[in-house]
């Protein structure tokens, strides 16, 4: 078994501080973050137990850790840190293990349409430099076939002047695209 | 008097009326709010989801460019952008060897010069003192203010407000002659990440938002993010669908509330613009308040 306190270690608590700064050992288990967090009812298990899970530093435990529901439905809303009587931060930590779960193709199932949205809204920055909501709507349905849900919204957003019919493009597209080269492209081969 | 000015990709869509009010009210005060020259999206949630790297340098070009074009002071009224920036200035400042990366990365020399506001300090210190003489109408209304979670969290980064109670927005709803309500879900997360992807949550999250301040008597929120607003405005039929019931309470940016007692038209305030219709009304004409009661008190005590 790998020692989390250890910052030298190989296990996935290792690599949290390493990359994050993010120490688990110091996490007591009060419990403030879960029952804080808004949507832990909607995880596999809640913020304090993923915690645990990576305290244990089991094989076992962080495969359930990258493979969870839950990194994915947190809303990065900052209230478990926000409570944390030994300031363990979460987010940028499951930031992390997002980043990680997605490089190693662990992403759960269940958070398919979630990093479909992600994709979808990075594809139209990366494509004009700013947010291009038509576009990014039409991708996203199209990657998640759920065709019905917005496209119900879409027409009385378009009367109350809240879509653009075409995107607005940055001139400088070329640095925009250096940059995801330089980052995501580059390690999401 | 110039400041530098990022809207955001939302305040030139979805939410536009939010950028109209703020341009409508700098307007009439005499405030010139300048954009930063080829600004591109912060990234948002999406980029730091997926990758730190990416997620610092998309707001950092848009800082540097900003440093770039001379200004020193930056408005950012969407709270996600605002958070995305101070988050980034934070970062980058305490870490020099990312630092260094994301300069690489971004072809640009980012300094870490700029003082960024969000749209709360830009109104606290340039706008409140101006009130008092432009006031055309009181806001007589019971309002809920409504920060969500970028405003003030994370606290050790942002430094803004009282992380569980903030009372920034209601000391100037109050200044407005609005009845500014306490109540239970101030800071809780509305759950705008999710609005398209995981909408059933943002039912619940934001139903439960909706349903607290319309019990407590409020007749409109008030909100500075435009994801908390559009959230809150165009998923109602999500949210009437989880308290099993219809509530009509609107939800308005703070600018709009503002422009409303300055006397600014309400389409200039892009208030039609709303799914959730807005119908307060009937303000109260604003008479400037004599302040010589409490001077002569002081020569008493004297």
């Amino acid at each position: 078994m790998s020692n989390p306190h250890h910052t030298e270690d190989n296990s996935l608590a290792g690599k949290v501080q390493k990359h994050t700064g993010v120490k688990v050992s110091r996490c007591y288990q009060c419990g403030k973050c879960s029952a804080g967090c808004p949507v832990s009812s909607d995880m596999d298990f809640p913020p304090s137990l993923l915690i645990r899970k990576l305290q244990t530093g089991f094989p076992k435990h962080e495969e359930e850790v990258l493979r969870s529901k839950s990194i994915w439905f947190c809303l990065t809303c900052e209230m478990c840190i926000a409570r944390c009587p030994m300031e363990v931060d979460i987010p940028p930590m499951i930031d992390y293990l997002r980043g990680e779960s997605m490089r190693l193709n662990k992403a759960n199932p269940a958070a398919k349409n979630i990093i479909r949205f992600h994709k979808a809204f990075l594809n139209s920055i990366q494509k004009t430099g700013r947010l291009y909501e038509m576009g990014l709507i039409v991708d996203y349905k199209s990657r998640s076939l759920n065709m019905v849900q917005d496209v119900v919204l879409a027409p009385s957003m378009f009367a109350k002047g809240k879509l653009k019919i075409l995107p607005e493009l940055i001139k400088d597209r070329k640095n925009i695209k250096q940059i995801f080269q330089k980052t995501l492209k580059n390690k999401h081969k | 008097m110039k400041l530098g000015f990022y809207p955001g990709c939302s305040l030139e869509g979805a939410s536009r009326e939010y950028n109209e009010s703020v341009q409508a009210v700098a307007e009439k005060l005499g405030i010139e709010l300048v954009s930063i020259p080829d600004w591109n999206c912060c990234g948002a949630t999406a980029a730091h989801n997926l990758d730190k790297e990416l997620s610092l340098s998309l707001p950092a070009r848009n800082l540097a460019l900003a440093e770039e074009a001379g200004l020193t002071e930056l408005v950012v009224p969407c709270a996600a952008c605002y958070s995305r920036f101070t988050v980034t200035q934070h970062e980058l400042l305490h870490d020099n060897a990312m630092h260094k990366k994301v300069n690489e990365i971004i072809g640009k020399e980012y300094k870490g010069t700029l003082r960024i506001l969000n749209v709360i300090q830009f109104i606290e210190e340039y706008i409140i003192d101006k009130l008092e003489d432009n006031m055309k109408f009181e806001i007589n209304k019971k309002v809920a203010c409504y920060y969500g979670c970028l405003l003030v969290r994370p606290n050790k980064i942002l430094n803004f407000d009282r992380t569980e109670d903030p009372q920034t927005m209601d000391v100037v709803m109050k200044k407005l002659g609005a009845d500014s309500i306490d109540w239970a879900f101030k800071t809780e997360c509305c759950g705008a990440g999710f609005s398209v992807s995981f909408t059933e949550a943002v039912g619940r999250l934001s139903g439960k938002i909706i349903e607290d301040a319309s019990h407590r008597g409020a007749e409109a929120l008030v909100v500075a993010c435009p994801m908390c607003h559009s959230n809150l405005d165009m998923r109602r039929p999500a949210m009437d669908k989880y308290n099993g019931k219809k509530i009509d309470t609107p939800v308005i940016y703070i600018t709009q509330a503002i422009g409303l007692a300055l006397g600014i038209d309400r389409k200039k305030l892009g208030l039609n613009r709303h799914f959730v219709p807005v119908k307060l009304d009937n303000f109260k004409p604003y008479v400037k308040k004599e302040v010589v009661v409490e001077n002569t008190q002081i020569m008493e005590e004297i």
